[in-house]
């Protein structure tokens, strides 16, 4: 396969040599880790100040980072997000503390691992895994992407995506660009092992982000075309395929925050960077099967009838094309296995957690997934997408193909989103649905990577009951189990599915979340949300709030923005989402 | 002659080692450390010992002026240093230190200040603490 074939010619003897950067204040740790990643043949370079580590890290390459969680000068877990947010390197936290909720930080900042002092040398000897897995999710990812940015630029920003037609000229082009991937047509250099990353990731760092959004401000929105801000932004080495995904997942956050302020910029671009680790994680798997599944006779409303169905754990299974067009839409997967607690759902009133807990959930879940949770998310929209097909008549949005053969996903897909996400509150069905496939791209994929043999038992024909009396339950479970393991998240989310149908009994235990019963809710929003009140330990009900409506409009945008090119601005120019989103779930329901 | 005599220092300190173990002052970590000691580092346990001890005394001498102060309230403070102190120490193998700490965390997370931490926990922690330091200090090679 490509990928390990280019790993592989990287460095024959891979792990040995990776490039790791291990930071601790702590000076008996710091040389007994250095010794110890010496010892597994590691490429060794250590600091005790967080800032030092920073600057080592923006001068030279490094494959990996641990760090100690506390340090004066700078908490681990500002840490980490820094590095996610610029160098988007894999990040192990590393503490004596190992309560879980401290555990659940970490992972929920983006913490790849999360290990335990002292240190052992067996740990150590597979931390490796971190950048295989990082290095390959993101290639696929970049090769996902940048077919669609291909696609989109060769569209010429046009308007006229929309029609099903286009599908099938979409998917030709992938497919021509196919061979095109492998050249540097980013125009980005590749300092680096260029067997290691064909294209270097843009990173969006503050300092870019800022002058993107200025140009943004000085365009307009409406005028804000890629191309345009591009010239605007004089920046070299960057393409307007960067450009305009960094544009998509700006609309998606910012529909409602003025784009000026600098907190919401941190916040996209956290954002952003969850996005892009989402889709690459996500491009993997693909629980189609189960979106197909999910399509029911009645549509949308019906989702007890769909439930019930076998196809449930049919679909679940199905491979999933990894194409490009997964590439946006794993974001709303993400954002659906992110916001496995809903604050929304929460907020709903349904009564069925504390806010604080349900964003406690929403970033761990939003973390814990990492890139097993991502494939789940992935599969999910697509069911919504394809039920909509069917049902859906007055959405204009077209969602993200999950499957890029299947013409008749086009129009539908994202209203269902949109519906599941601002509908939830109302309509727990929804978020059932969502759940479903969740679980079953989680039992899926806890199936591959381990024996979750229940899970993949739910899969066998459950209806989705009443969602809402899920949530509540199994409050404590698995915290444990949280620990570096983004499995379990999956698990918990399909339990819950598994759960609702089954009159709550959920045939095994463990690991049963509510998080995961608030997954299925806001695909988007969930994820903005959770984005949002990310790395904000104080994040309030009204930022989780906030994003929840629109994001479900970015979501949307997302996926018009990449057929239409830009289709999806127009509705900035019309003002409030909220009741457009809330229309389009009305239309969903009159389809029952 | 020499010769001898190194191999009776050896044969003194295994003993020792050995009686560490057993004592549960030590434990494996401390093998680990042994075994990181080759051709290439020969004198790293040693140069990690010596560190763990400077480190820690200064983080003993925080904490013992802390918990000392009649108004101490600022357990995240010493949170903080308990916390590193109990990371250097597993990290060591000075599994009753470790374990010394892990006490000392779970009173102090009770924010249970009257008389519990000081009375009940603070002396037999330095003292412990400081045993068990010269213990490993005596140890080392």
């Amino acid at each position: 396969m490509r990928v390990e074939r280019i790993i592989n010619d990287t460095n024959d003897e891979f792990p040995i040599g990776i490039r790791v950067l291990a930071v601790d204040d702590d000076p008996t740790c710091l040389l007994l880790l250095e010794s110890l990643l010496r010892r597994c043949k590691y490429n060794v370079t250590t600091t005790n100040q967080a800032i030092t580590a920073l600057k080592l890290l923006r001068q030279n390459k490094f494959d990996l980072v641990i760090s100690d969680v506390h340090m004066p000068d700078m908490d681990g877990f500002k840490l980490l997000e820094l590095v996610g947010l610029e160098m988007d390197l894999p990040v192990i936290m590393l503490s004596a503390n190992g309560d879980t909720n401290v555990v659940m930080k970490g992972i929920t900042h983006g913490a790849c691992d999360y290990l335990l002092k002292p240190v052992r040398i067996e740990e150590l000897n597979n931390i490796w895994q971190h950048v295989v897995r990082r290095k390959r999710f993101e290639r696929k990812d970049r090769y996902n992407s940048d077919s669609q940015d291909k696609l989109r630029a060769n569209s010429g920003e046009a308007v006229g995506m929309g029609s099903i037609g286009n599908n099938g000229k979409l998917k030709k082009k992938r497919k021509d660009q196919d061979e095109d991937e492998e050249r540097d047509e980013n125009g980005h250099h590749n300092n680096e092992d260029p067997s290691i990353r064909k294209k270097p990731r843009v990173a969006w760092s503050a300092e870019l982000h800022g002058k993107f959004v200025a140009a943004v401000n000085q365009l307009g929105m409406k005028n804000a075309t890629p191309k345009k801000i591009l010239e605007l932004m004089k920046v070299e080495k960057l393409t307007t395929q960067n450009v305009g995904s960094h544009l998509q997942a700006f609309i998606r956050t910012f529909s409602a925050y003025s784009y000026d302020d600098p907190k919401v910029i941190t916040k996209l671009t956290k954002f952003r960077l969850y996005l892009k680790r989402i889709s690459c994680a996500a491009n993997q798997q693909v629980n189609i099967a189960a979106a197909v599944r999910m399509r029911s006779p009645n549509g949308l409303g019906n989702f007890h009838t769909l439930a019930g169905s076998n196809q449930l754990h049919n679909a679940a299974f199905r491979s999933f094309p990894p194409r490009g067009v997964l590439g946006r839409l794993n974001t709303h997967a993400a954002l659906l296995i992110r916001g496995l607690p809903s604050p929304g759902t929460i907020r709903s009133g349904h009564g069925q957690n504390s806010v604080n807990s349900g964003n406690d959930q929403c970033k761990l879940q939003s973390f814990v997934s990492g890139i097993h949770n991502a494939n789940i998310l992935h599969g999910l929209p697509m069911s919504l997408e394809l039920d909509q097909v069917q049902t859906n008549k007055g959405v204009s949005h077209i969602g993200e193909l999950p499957i890029a053969d299947s013409t008749t996903v086009f129009p539908v897909s994202s209203s269902l989103i949109e519906a599941t996400v601002t509908g939830f509150s109302g309509n727990p069905l929804l978020g059932v649905t969502s759940n479903s496939l969740m679980l079953e791209a989680s039992s899926q994929q806890a199936g591959n990577s381990r024996d979750i043999d229940p899970a993949i038992g739910f899969r066998n024909g459950n209806t989705l009951s009443d969602f809402a009396p899920l949530a509540p339950a199994s409050n404590r479970k698995s915290n444990a189990d949280l620990q570096r393991e983004p499995i379990p998240i999956n698990w918990n989310a399909g339990e819950l599915i598994t759960s609702a149908p089954q009159e709550w009994n959920s045939p095994y235990q463990s690991n049963v979340t509510p998080c995961s019963m608030n997954s299925s809710i806001p695909v988007s929003g969930t994820m903005v949300q959770f984005g949002l009140c990310l790395d904000q330990n104080n994040s309030t009900d009204s930022d989780s709030i906030g994003p929840l409506s629109f994001i479900d409009n970015s979501a949307m945008e997302q996926s018009i923005i990449d057929k239409e090119g830009y289709l999806m601005l127009e509705p900035w120019g019309q003002g409030s989402h909220i009741p457009y989103n809330i229309g389009l779930l009305e239309d969903l329901w009159e389809f029952q | 002659m020499l010769g001898l005599a190194a191999d009776r220092l050896r044969a003194d300190m295994n003993r020792l080692l050995s009686f560490l173990f057993h004592q549960g002052i030590l434990d494996e970590q401390f093998l680990q450390l042994q075994q990181l000691q080759d051709e290439t580092s020969p004198n790293f346990v040693s140069e990690v010992v010596n560190i763990y001890f400077h480190e820690s005394e200064k983080l003993l001498r925080n904490l013992r002026s802390l918990l000392m102060d009649r108004e101490f309230s600022d357990y995240n403070k010493m949170g903080i240093h308990l916390n590193q102190f109990m990371g250097s120490s597993s990290s060591i193998g000075a599994k009753r230190i470790r374990n010394v700490c892990l006490a000392f965390r779970a009173a102090s997370d009770q924010n249970n200040r009257a008389g519990y931490i000081h009375a009940a926990f603070a002396p037999p922690f330095f003292s412990a603490s400081t045993f068990v330091l010269e213990c490993i200090r005596g140890a080392r090679t």
